[in-house]
């Protein structure tokens, strides 16, 4: 009886392992990875047909503001250029706007704050699930992009980061950086913020600017921006998915 | 001589078409849920994340030189080592067997549970759909006015807890508390699982503000989209074992071929 029961129990783990085993080997085959991510699409294009495409993210009052705002991702980048930035009080940095621009940009941030600006108080969605609710201002992003001009072959605006987040990756690789297409970049909240909660950013929140793309998820407002850029085609850039945590499986759209 | 037996027609095509892509469905955004889940193993109310004061968490913590799993809910605290907080020599909420994928990776699950999202949703509408136009609510999940007297309600509570399960004509047709059940399922907790799912996506948010405002913030949304799964959890189970206890083959049967067996003598 007792033998019984052992083999049977050992029959049950057995059959649990083989079906844990084959649910991982179909994860990772390329041709289902291919089909799931078609889903994304279907989401992106379905997101934008009962959205309106300036329709703005929830805004809060400054009492709903999270006094526990939490930093993921890089909070104190070791990379020698930013460090020396940093020590400087980011009195040399420059923001670079180029690619596919008729007037390719290089602004101070005195510069970034005598550009057209929005303050929202907004909340803050982090892929793993948690939320915070911060007040940001900072430089809209179509006005500066206008003041660029942007060619007619500029389909994604690329966000160049000066932060290493794995440092075990190729250089191209291993470095952050993000992009969004042209509904987000001139969406009315989407900002170049310097500002959080009336203070100048914290480093672990993205010194000296970092952006604000508020109807999607946290890894796509990319931290320490140093250059914009205007491009036809994500492909060629970093893993060519579009960004950092795209190039490691993470959906391009992130509005869900 | 077995009592005679007749074969009645029990579920339409679309019924168990869609009864078992659903359950497939199910099984998968369950699973990947909870990989989902793991990023973050802990559950708060209203708008943000308090992350002091989350009303569940699940974490490790050293004891003696030992991790161990622990489980907070509310102001109690259980030791949950093997299964919830710590299981495979790894912190993680849910442990391995409970994930897709098994290992650790937020990416692969969202990208099973978006997948399976789409396809949940196509096929509840098609069930729905179906019928709503082929009267399969109005005439099979509407508990008939004798069936819901309290007198006849409480009997089948008796029934159910006896485990004495009906036969020949009383069997044609779904019992008070199982039509009730079902209802409960596909009218309230299905459509939950949307809704709160909807709540917490950023991008609908703006279209639809007062979607997470109507379960209490996008946190609230994140709760009652963990709870909603859980009773649809305790409901296969308890579905299951009503399967198994009540004619597992016949049950079976009906749901693929669609035909159910009577015994006409058991009245």
């Amino acid at each position: 009886m007792i033998d019984r029961r052992r083999w049977l129990s050992g029959l049950a783990a057995a059959a649990m392992g083989a079906l844990l085993a084959g649910c991982d080997k179909l994860t990772m085959n390329p041709v289902v990875q291919q089909g799931l991510a078609m889903a994304e699409g279907l989401t992106r294009r379905a997101q934008r047909l009962v959205v309106d495409r300036k329709a703005l993210a929830q805004e809060f009052s400054p009492a709903e503001i999270s006094p526990d705002f939490r930093a993921n991702g890089s909070t104190a980048p070791g990379d020698p250029e930013y460090r020396a930035l940093v020590e400087a009080g980011f009195a040399d940095w420059k923001l670079v706007v180029d690619g596919l621009v008729e007037r390719p940009l290089s602004l101070s941030l005195a510069e970034l704050r005598a550009q057209p600006a929005r303050t929202q108080i907004t909340r803050h969605d982090c892929v793993e699930g948690w939320s915070a609710i911060g007040q940001w201002s900072g430089a809209r992003l179509g006005p500066l992009l206008d003041r660029a001009g942007l060619k007619e072959s500029a389909r994604y605006i690329v966000f160049h980061c000066a932060d290493t987040l794995d440092p075990n990756a190729p250089a191209a690789l291993g470095r952050y950086y993000e992009s969004i297409d042209l509904i987000d970049a001139y969406h009315p909240q989407s900002i170049l913020a310097y500002d959080m909660n009336g203070a100048p950013l914290a480093v672990k929140h993205g010194a000296p600017l970092r952006l604000r793309v508020e109807r999607q998820l946290g890894y796509k407002h990319a931290k320490y921006v140093m250059r914009i850029e205007a491009v036809a085609d994500l492909a060629g850039i970093g893993g060519g998915k579009g960004g950092f945590w795209e190039d490691r499986g993470y959906e391009w759209y992130a509005g869900i | 001589m077995p009592p005679p037996r007749t074969f009645v027609r029990r579920h339409g095509l679309t019924t168990r078409l869609t009864h078992w892509i659903n359950a497939a469905a199910l099984l998968v955004l369950l699973l990947s849920g909870l990989q989902i889940f793991n990023a973050h193993p802990a559950l708060y109310w209203g708008d943000v994340s308090t992350f002091a004061r989350p009303w569940v968490a699940m974490v490790a913590a050293e004891r003696g030189g030992e991790a161990v799993g622990i489980t907070k809910l509310g102001p109690a605290m259980f030791e949950t080592t093997g299964v919830l907080g710590f299981s495979g020599n790894e912190v993680r909420g849910f442990p391995s067997w409970a994930t897709l994928p098994s290992y650790r990776s937020l990416a692969d699950g969202r990208r099973w549970h978006f997948a399976f999202a789409w396809l949940f949703v196509v096929n509840g509408l098609v069930y729905l759909g179906a019928g709503l136009i082929g009267g399969h609510f109005r005439r099979d999940l509407l508990p008939g006015r004798d069936q819901l007297a309290p007198r006849h309600l409480l009997r089948e509570i008796v029934d159910h807890a006896r485990l004495r399960f009906a036969k020949g004509e009383a069997a044609r047709r779904y019992n008070a508390l199982q039509k009730l059940a079902y209802l409960a399922v596909i009218f309230v907790l299905l459509p939950m699982m949307v809704l709160t799912g909807l709540s917490m996506s950023p991008g609908m948010n703006a279209g639809f503000p007062w979607l997470p405002e109507l379960f209490g913030g996008r946190q609230s949304a994140r709760t009652l989209h963990f709870i909603s799964a859980s009773l649809i959890v305790l409901f296969a189970v308890v579905h299951l074992a009503m399967v198994l206890l009540s004619g597992p083959v016949n049950g079976l049967r009906s749901m693929i071929t669609g035909k159910f067996a009577i015994r006409e003598d058991a009245r």
